[in-house]
């Protein structure tokens, strides 16, 4: 396909049910009330010339350039600003028109650079365009005063700033404020002084508040923006739809390509998981595709104190199949597994686990939503019968009262948070939705431009579920519930367990304010809003579910939501912000030990039968080991060989000491991924691994929606994953023949009834499908529950609060939580070799002034940071935004390794890891730990390869 | 902490959070059957009850009885 730009229809769609007719140039359209006459026209394939309009934000009526003609009315009104009146009959093309706007057209350009030829933009520029359109070839002006010649900012790593091409349309100013929500941009000056201006007039890009999200670059109709890609390497020729790797948001993007180089990633309007939206990570940090570190060959060695050697696939895929036989043969069947990767497709993720289960015999198959979203699969399953958050993106729009606890949706899910900033802030008049923060921490979305929570509960870390119980007394004691809703749709006699349960005034706040150190009256105050206020909506994240009671609390979300009638429609309901792009389809592809996919038990004989005749072997109808079982089992000696797809446990999990005991105890550990990552360290085989742009597939994103990945260049390493995945397979004898993903997911399809109804050919041609998809909901299921809980009746479960075994004493005082920032994805491996490290080179410590000043510590302190596992240093930030005893960090740089000093803690149903609490002490530092420079030496020598090249 | 140990304290955790249920021994049975892999609960039968607290103990016991065909 040749490039196009995606259509701007110039103004915002209407969702008006009311449809207005009317005639534009002789010609008979019917649009909803509210359409712009700019949009009518353009839905009937009239384009109006415009500058200062685009349909991803509001009209503004500036540029002047959108004039039209209407009968019966005086003047030329802007076709933006006007909207549609029924038997309208509207002229675009008139001579008086055409002279107005060239005279338009004739002053921008005479205040514009005509370096068209030269320019980045040159064949993409809307000015350009509009030029040619009103067929202006000439500018009288003789120009004595221009804005030409202005300095550029080059600051932003990813886009360059030239005001001397800015036509002051502003744009960019609105994009910034009504689609990201930050409000970074503004006009400096008046007249002709107005400048866009990144925050105060002394700032660049760089160091402004801009979040690097994107959105005005897209807006912009001139060079004036443009991503510095473009200027490298010229416009794109071809677009391919393809869906982000990054966070659980799964935001639609076009890569825009020259051949098989990628120009750019931009937005997808038609996207539903994002409407045009981006962030820093999906819209520019993909360098790591083609970064030099990436490995491209196979790789082997005997022992992990050998160098490795570089080998062909053959070779590779023969040695791995015949040592997990040898092992297989050595110590049995059960020494071996697997972790699937939340990083890769559905397609990929269900060879994993097949490879295990048919493959190796055993269900020793776990994936990386272990140490993250396991909770809520348990949890969701529990009560309301699917593990799986109950609402699509869009519902946010309809709520009247949000609720964020555990998750910190501006960094972790930021085009998701843009949405529901949007809905808070308010639009057109509608009041903005009201918001409950229950963070230890003052997140961004407590108080940012036009936004302010009217409560944040900031609870001590570990006291969750101490914090819901006194919100479901309250809303209890108070007669808050929706009985209605209780007796129709859950089972009565367990909800009035638990509501006796929950009235105790032992789980009154004023009891457990001491516990939970959240102000009682807040406390009361929050939950009479989140029972009141209309329509309430739960979105929860790690700070919820990497706890002793993630389950449990994810449990008293769904008993708060039942209570209070939030399930089964538009504007409420319980939502878990998954972490990595494809949890929520991991999950779904039956990656854990006990299910297979679909979330159907191993133990279940029905559903075994169905997975076992389909693939001709026998299925052991034991549940297998977890990830922290299978390093328990290696460090025993029974566990000897493990294939890691995509996933870096040695940096990722808890407790770094006991996840490279249990590596090192293993006899073959295959990786399988982009680099040599930390895990690689102790690995005796590298598989290659390709990059999204490599391959087909799907991700499923936190709202199940299931979206195409599609390949735009040929894989570096000559495979895409699930291709190694098959071969491995072959190797070890099993009769695989998959030509294309599209087989794979006929396979799900054929064995996982939520999934009957999905296919690639379906994708295509409905661009993504929530499931469950099935004869009944056969274009997907954008809302759950709706007319009952999948599993019958809502259950409610009483959740006890638990305080968890990691206390703090005289010689750890304080607690660290750990989590994300924007611009870092997870272990870093991808995002750290882009230019996204400009904002965050390292991990840093933040830590209360009072506990600093007591340790004599300021801001870029080297400090070490110690718990009862191990200790690391970094350096601090000092910080008001946690509270005085609570210290936190990220864990995105294998430099820091925040892990070593997170504890084997683990939630009670799930050993999802406690990462929110461990207890620390914090002391001044002037050096690494003995634990980073061994582990620097042991990285340096591990990654050495045969005949002197350098793997990284 | 070695497996036997790590095994104890979450058989004791899984009966804590449990205790709250109409049938807390059956439930940190049923919930050990469904989540543990054979070997993990061949050590916590071989262990005893030493550690294990009387809701954990119980159920482990029940499991155990079941398996030998008590």
């Amino acid at each position: 396909m040749t490039y196009q730009p995606q259509k701007d229809f110039g103004t915002p769609e209407s969702r008006s049910n009311e449809a207005i007719s009317l005639t534009i140039d002789g010609r008979n359209v019917t649009v909803p009330a509210g359409t712009s006459v700019m949009r009518a026209a353009a839905e009937q394939g009239t384009s109006i010339p415009k500058l200062c309009a685009t349909d991803s934000v509001k009209s503004y009526g500036s540029c002047r350039l959108c004039l039209v003609e209407i009968d019966g009315r005086k003047g030329t009104p802007a076709s933006c600003t006007t909207p549609v009146e029924p038997g309208m009959v509207v002229h675009t093309q008139t001579p008086h028109l055409a002279k107005l706007r060239k005279g338009v057209m004739e002053l921008y350009i005479s205040d514009h650079p005509l370096d068209c030829l030269t320019c980045a933009a040159n064949g993409d520029c809307e000015l350009q365009d509009q030029a040619g359109a009103v067929g202006l070839r000439d500018v009288r002006y003789d120009v004595q005063a221009t804005h030409l010649g202005q300095e550029k900012d080059h600051s932003n790593p990813y886009f360059d700033f030239d005001p001397s091409k800015c036509i002051a349309c502003s744009r960019c100013i609105r994009a910034c404020d009504e689609v990201q929500g930050t409000l970074a941009l503004t006009m400096e000056g008046r007249g002709w002084d107005s400048k866009i201006s990144a925050g105060f007039a002394s700032d660049n890009f760089m160091g402004s508040e801009c979040v690097s999200c994107g959105a005005c670059v897209q807006a912009c109709p001139t060079a004036t923006l443009v991503e510095k890609k473009v200027v490298e390497v010229g416009t794109p020729e071809r677009s391919v739809v393809t869906t982000c790797a990054y966070c659980g948001v799964g935001c639609t993007f076009r890569a825009e390509m020259r051949g098989e180089q990628l120009v750019r990633m931009v937005p997808y309007k038609d996207g539903k998981a994002n409407r045009g939206h981006s962030c820093v990570k999906g819209r520019f940090a993909w360098g790591y595709a083609q970064h030099q570190e990436r490995i491209l060959k196979p790789m082997i060695r005997a022992s992990i104190s050998d160098p490795w050697r570089e080998v062909e696939w053959d070779e590779a895929f023969a040695y791995t199949a015949s040592e997990l036989k040898r092992i297989s043969a050595k110590y049995g069947r059960n020494a071996l597994g697997g972790i699937t990767s939340s990083r890769c497709t559905n397609e990929e993720t269900f060879l994993v686990q097949k490879l295990v289960r048919a493959g190796f015999g055993n269900n020793n198959v776990d994936t990386c939503a272990r140490v993250c979203h396991s909770p809520t699969g348990y949890g969701l399953k529990t009560t309301f019968g699917t593990s799986a958050g109950t609402q699509d993106f869009d519902s946010v729009e309809d709520s009247d009262v949000i609720l964020i606890i555990g998750a910190n949706p501006t960094d972790g899910h930021p085009v998701f948070a843009s949405r529901m900033k949007r809905r808070l802030r308010g639009q057109d008049g509608r009041p903005g939705a009201k918001l409950i923060v229950i963070d230890p921490r003052r997140t961004d979305i407590v108080r940012s431009p036009h936004i302010e929570a009217q409560h944040h509960l900031p609870l001590r870390p570990g006291t969750n579920v101490a914090v819901l119980s006194a919100m479901a007394h309250v809303i209890v004691t108070e007669g808050l519930t929706d009985e209605a809703f209780i007796r129709e749709r859950c089972d009565w006699d367990e909800y009035s367990h638990w509501a006796e349960f929950v009235s105790q005034a032992r789980n009154s706040p004023e009891n457990l304010q001491p516990v939970t150190l959240v102000d009682a009256e807040e406390l009361r105050a929050a939950a009479r809003l989140y029972a009141t206020g209309g329509n309430g909506a739960i979105y929860y994240g790690l700070g919820v579910t990497e706890h002793s009671q993630g389950s449990s609390t994810v449990m008293a979300i769904a008993n708060l939501a039942m209570a209070t009638g939030n399930i089964g429609r538009r504007g409420v309901g319980v939502n878990p912000l998954r972490g990595q792009n494809n949890v929520q389809g991991a999950c779904d592809m039956g990656s854990f030990p006990h299910e297979l996919a679909g979330y159907r038990h191993i133990s279940d004989g029905d559903a075994r039968r169905l997975f076992e005749d389909d693939w001709g072997v026998t299925l052991d109808p034991e549940p297998g080991l977890r990830i922290p079982s299978m390093l328990d089992a290696a460090v025993d000696g029974v566990f000897k060989a493990l294939y890691c797809q995509g996933e870096d446990i040695l940096q990722s999990d808890p407790n770094t000491a006991h996840v490279s005991a249990g590596l090192a105890a293993m006899e073959c550990v295959i990786v399988h991924d982009l680099f040599l990552n930390e895990t690689a360290n102790y690995a005796h085989i590298f598989l290659p691994g390709s990059t999204f742009l490599e391959k087909n597939g799907t991700f499923t994103n936190a709202e199940r929606r299931i979206q195409p990945v599609r390949k735009v260049m040929t894989p570096l390493n000559g495979l895409e994953d699930w291709e190694v995945t098959q071969r491995l397979a072959q190797a070890m004898g099993l009769d695989w023949n998959y030509s294309h993903p599209s087989e794979i997911m006929d396979e799900i399809a054929r064995l996982t009834p939520t999934f009957a109804g999905v296919s690639f050919s379906r994708l295509d041609e409905a661009g993504s499908l929530q499931w469950p998809v099935t004869a009944d909901a056969p274009e997907g299921s954008p809302i759950m529950h709706v007319d009952g809980f999948v599993r019958g009746k809502g259950k409610f479960v009483v959740t006890d609060y638990v305080p968890t075994d990691e206390k703090t004493g005289p010689r750890f005082p304080l607690l660290l939580t750990t989590g994300r920032i924007l611009s870092q994805y997870n272990v870093g491996a991808q995002t750290r070799r882009t230019e996204n490290v400009a904002w965050h080179p390292e991990d840093l410590l933040e830590i209360h002034p009072v506990d600093a000043e007591d340790r004599g510590l300021k801001s870029g302190d080297w400090v070490k940071l110690a718990s009862r596992a191990g200790e690391t240093t970094l350096r601090a930030t000092v910080t008001d935004r946690v509270a005085p005893g609570v210290v936190y960090t990220t864990f995105h740089h294998a430099v820091t390794q925040a892990n070593v000093v997170t504890t084997d803690f683990s939630d009670w149903a799930t050993n999802c890891p406690e990462y929110k609490v461990t207890a620390v002490q914090i002391s001044a530092s002037n050096g690494p730990t003995e634990w980073q420079e061994e582990y620097e030496a042991l990285s340096t020598r591990s990654r050495r390869v045969e005949a002197g090249i350098p793997a990284e | 902490m070695n497996t036997v140990e790590r095994l104890i304290l979450m058989a004791n955790q899984i009966a804590t959070n449990l205790a709250t249920d109409d049938a807390p021994i059956a439930a940190v049975a049923d919930h050990i059957q469904q989540f543990w892999d054979p070997r993990m609960k061949q050590l916590i039968f071989a262990h005893g009850t030493d550690g294990l607290s009387p809701v954990a103990a119980a159920a482990i016991g029940r499991l155990a009885d079941a398996q030998n065909g008590a």
